[in-house]
């Protein structure tokens, strides 16, 4: 049966090639619950923004549906693009409008009745209220970027899509970002972010989706996706360095480094961590000694890495 | 019907104008104004009257034409080419908007502006020569029906650039000389036998000859013939701007 409510987004076969013959996307596949926050990752090139492009109408897709809140993008597009905003990775705005005129020109080209009290309160949240009547040419490129998003927001979409939002941007921005993020999801918003920065994606993300070569590899919760590939690293530093390792430990996930002052053992989150008494042990036995270790666990990165590096 | 869409382009388009004023209003106006000086004032007092009307009345509709065929197709251009060229265009093409409501918004804005230019244009050439409109609804017909016109294709032209240069390609290679040899500074009848067949494949002979019917009652070619090309050619543009967005054409891949 299927779901009363249909997902904020479900994306259907979608496949685009440019007319240069450049397969951008393959056979995508992707349904996105309201009100979550979705990180699509890939390395450049994947065909993150065509994604985004295709389901905001900005680019044609070859073949495949789009649906937004249970509604064709291309057959009601109206409908549909009224609820979707979308905050473009480049900033690209008109440097000559004012930043009051260039947010009221968005909410009106949505379709929305003039509100200067949400707006005001638009900017007031985007620390923006001061620089109102300033011309966006004169603004640096973090209060540009927030522009940006008041630009989306001004028709209070209820889908976002924020391509790369924070590329750019320096760290302190990059917090009030991610803050203003979780607000909109606590209003109800459902938001869609690709991002290089694979922590932005640890830290907000509820799912992650990981595209490469235009075909979506992965789409996994992120805590799951963390617990199935994760891996943690016991390293071990060594007294006296080794040369290799000893016959006796062949066959175990153990790897020198450092110089053979370091023995790396490697395992999955899962568990075996009797394991690691065990190797301690038979450490002990081959007189092995250590004067200090430490345990990693592998982050969203790692994963991220392994998964789009592989033929 | 999105209507507040075609408004926030129109006012945007129309606020861009006014912050523009130099190059979209005073600079045509002061051109213009040149002209009269040289060929009505000084040229034309030396100059024969055209049938019965005096050289510098005569060259006013076509001088008008002049600068509302260019700043037509200059300001449709501009407007969407320079959203194609920074790439604001995208908030356009995900808002919920139709076509035709893009089109109206930007077209409507430019044809606006060419009214207002040409309407300030006669009231500068009023100062220097004398003349009067004998079919004043005509000429506004007229008038408005050529800026919609070419500010359509001045969409076309702005949606098919890809670089500056080739802006202002049709424009000064093919819409100024056709201009200036349709007929804007004299009356075809004064060209030698052939040249009045061959002038006759110009299609702005047939804007600057019903503009002017609409003034002084006297065209070089039927006024209905007039009309009939002036629509002819806004079918073309408004097929063209059909297809562009049909097949996506440089403005969505």
């Amino acid at each position: 049966m299927p779901p009363l409510v249909p997902a904020a987004i479900s994306i259907r076969n979608v496949g685009k090639r440019y007319a240069s013959g450049y397969q951008a996307l393959k056979n995508v596949e992707l349904e996105i619950e309201r009100g979550e926050i979705f990180a699509l990752l890939g390395p450049n090139g994947a065909g993150k923004t065509t994604l985004i492009n295709v389901v905001c109408g900005i680019v044609t897709a070859s073949e495949g549906t789009v649906l937004a809140d249970g509604r064709d993008v291309v057959k009601e597009f109206r409908r549909v693009r009224a609820e979707i905003g979308l905050v473009p990775q480049e900033i690209t705005t008109d440097l000559f409008e004012t930043v009051w005129s260039t947010v009221s020109f968005s909410r009106g080209l949505f379709g929305k009745a003039p509100n200067s009290a949400y707006l005001d309160k638009l900017l007031r949240e985007l620390s923006l209220t001061d620089k109102r009547n300033s011309k966006i040419m004169t603004l640096s490129g973090g209060m540009k970027r927030r522009v940006m998003i008041a630009k989306a927001l001004a028709h209070e979409p209820k889908i976002l899509f924020l391509d790369e939002p924070t590329a750019g941007v320096d760290v302190e921005l990059r917090r009030q970002m991610w803050d203003l993020v979780r607000a909109l999801r606590a209003d109800g918003t459902t938001i869609i972010l690709t991002t290089h920065y694979i922590d932005e994606a640890e830290e907000m993300a509820d799912r992650v989706g990981v595209i490469n070569k235009g075909e979506l590899v992965l789409v996994e919760e992120k805590t799951t996706l963390m617990k199935k590939l994760g891996k943690r690293q016991l390293t071990l530093s060594l007294t006296r360095p080794l040369a290799e390792l000893p016959e006796a430990l062949a066959g175990e996930p153990l790897e020198l480094s450092g110089n053979g002052t370091e023995l790396v053992y490697t395992f999955d989150r899962r568990g075996h961590d009797g394991n690691v008494s065990g190797l301690l042990r038979r450490l002990g036995e081959l007189g092995l000694e250590f004067k200090d270790l430490a345990t990693r666990e592998s982050s969203l990165e790692d994963i991220f890495v392994r998964l789009v590096s592989t033929p | 019907m999105n209507l507040r869409a075609v408004r926030a382009i129109y006012e945007f388009e129309m606020a861009r104008t006014f912050r523009t004023l130099m190059q979209s209003i005073l600079s045509p106006v002061l051109s213009t104004s040149l002209y009269f000086v040289v060929f009505g004032s000084a040229i034309g007092t030396h100059m024969h009257a055209i049938d019965g009307v005096s050289y510098g009345a005569f060259i006013v509709p076509g001088l008008t034409m002049l600068a509302i065929l260019g700043q037509s197709i200059s300001n449709a251009s501009f407007g969407i080419y320079m959203p194609r060229f920074s790439g604001t265009i995208y908030e356009v093409l995900s808002a919920p908007i139709s076509a035709f409501e893009i089109v109206a918004g930007y077209v409507g804005a430019a044809a606006t502006k060419s009214v207002m230019l040409g309407v300030i244009i006669l009231v500068t050439a009023r100062l220097f020569v004398p003349f009067g409109v004998q079919h004043p609804a005509w000429m506004v017909a007229f008038l408005v029906l050529t800026s919609v016109t070419f500010s359509l294709f001045g969409f076309v032209i702005g949606v098919w650039a890809d670089s500056f240069e080739k802006l202002q390609l049709i424009p000064l290679l093919v819409v100024t000389p056709l201009t200036f040899l349709g007929g804007s500074f004299y009356s075809i009848h004064m060209l030698p036998p052939v040249w009045q067949k061959i002038t006759l494949f110009n299609p702005v002979v047939y804007l600057v000859s019903g503009f002017r019917w609409s003034f002084y009652g006297q065209s070089d070619v039927g006024v209905e013939l007039s009309l009939a090309m002036t629509f002819v050619f806004l079918v073309l543009c408004l097929l063209a701007v059909r297809w562009i967005f049909k097949t996506g054409y440089r403005l969505k891949p």
